[in-house]
């Protein structure tokens, strides 16, 4: 009786610290004034995100959140800080206007969130009575009978999306 | 015997429409492309949590909400490359990717 509700204990304080990461790195994220450290922001916020799918039962997710977010997209845009002007520069904006349009915007984010938090504690959603598995397993044999097609069509949609970066971002560039 | 906290699903939910939020506050508010690319990026991750909650507690089949969201994060990634190129492009006409001086259609 100790030893689980010791387990409790420290599956919640794990838990409070992926949620706890989600929302400060995505407070980073959209805050800071350097775009280095807003990308750093989105980093933690993945972090936390795949903390946050691991507790989902879906370690598969936990690491290709790892792998793919953290790993690809945020170097790829630390790259493109690194080639573009990195600072966002102060703002032209008057003390007053940039309050009101803030303020609006405040007030715009919290209705939305108060309503999205009404629907999200609403006592509608049931929980399934019996559920698969959802192993690694399952998800292998979904991937290559029942969402073979779309496979295949996300890895072309991937080599569009590479030959297109490639093409656009070369265009303009004189002969050295 | 009742559910622990990370077994119940408006945490979750909560979680992900905080993230929503914070992602819209800042695609209105950045002033450079890729900050905006960043707060994209945090909405699309809202997405996938939303999804995933769901999956895991009102599905009968969990394994389909996990493919779909790998489906959503290739094609967030593949949504960064082409955007960072077009940013790329854009800086070198412009010398600049912040929002206020991409204006060459506002008369």
């Amino acid at each position: 009786m100790k030893d689980s509700f010791n387990t409790t204990l420290i599956l919640n304080g794990i838990f409070f610290l992926a949620l706890a990461t989600t929302s400060v790195g995505a407070l980073i994220a959209a805050w800071s004034t350097r775009l280095i450290r807003s990308v750093c922001g989105l980093a933690i916020c993945c972090l936390g995100l795949s903390g946050l799918y691991y507790f989902l039962h879906s370690p598969f997710l936990a690491l290709m959140e790892i792998l793919i977010y953290i790993g690809a997209v945020c170097v790829t845009i630390v790259f493109a800080v690194m080639l573009v002007e990195p600072d966002e520069p102060a703002s032209g904006e008057k003390r007053a206007s940039a309050l009101e349009w803030g303020g609006a915007m405040l007030v715009m984010t919290a209705g939305l969130f108060w309503a999205l938090s009404r629907l999200a504690l609403s006592p509608a959603w049931k929980e399934a009575e019996e559920q698969g598995s959802g192993s690694i397993r399952a998800i292998g044999i979904h991937l290559l009978t029942t969402y073979s097609m779309a496979f295949e069509l996300i890895s072309l949609a991937l080599l569009v999306a590479i030959v297109g970066a490639l093409a656009v971002a070369r265009s303009g560039r004189t002969k050295p | 015997m009742t559910h622990p906290l990370y077994d119940k699903l408006p945490v979750y939910l909560l979680m992900a429409a905080f993230l929503l939020v914070i992602g819209i506050y800042g695609l209105v508010r950045r002033r450079t492309l890729i900050g905006m690319l960043i707060s994209g990026e945090l909405i699309f991750s809202a997405a996938s949590l939303n999804l995933m909650a769901f999956n895991r507690f009102t599905v009968q089949d969990p394994a389909v909400g996990q493919i779909f969201v790998l489906f959503i994060m290739g094609l967030a990634a593949a949504e960064v490359a082409i955007a960072l190129s077009v940013m790329l492009a854009v800086y070198r006409n412009y010398q600049s990717v912040t929002t206020k001086d991409l204006t060459d259609l506002k008369g």
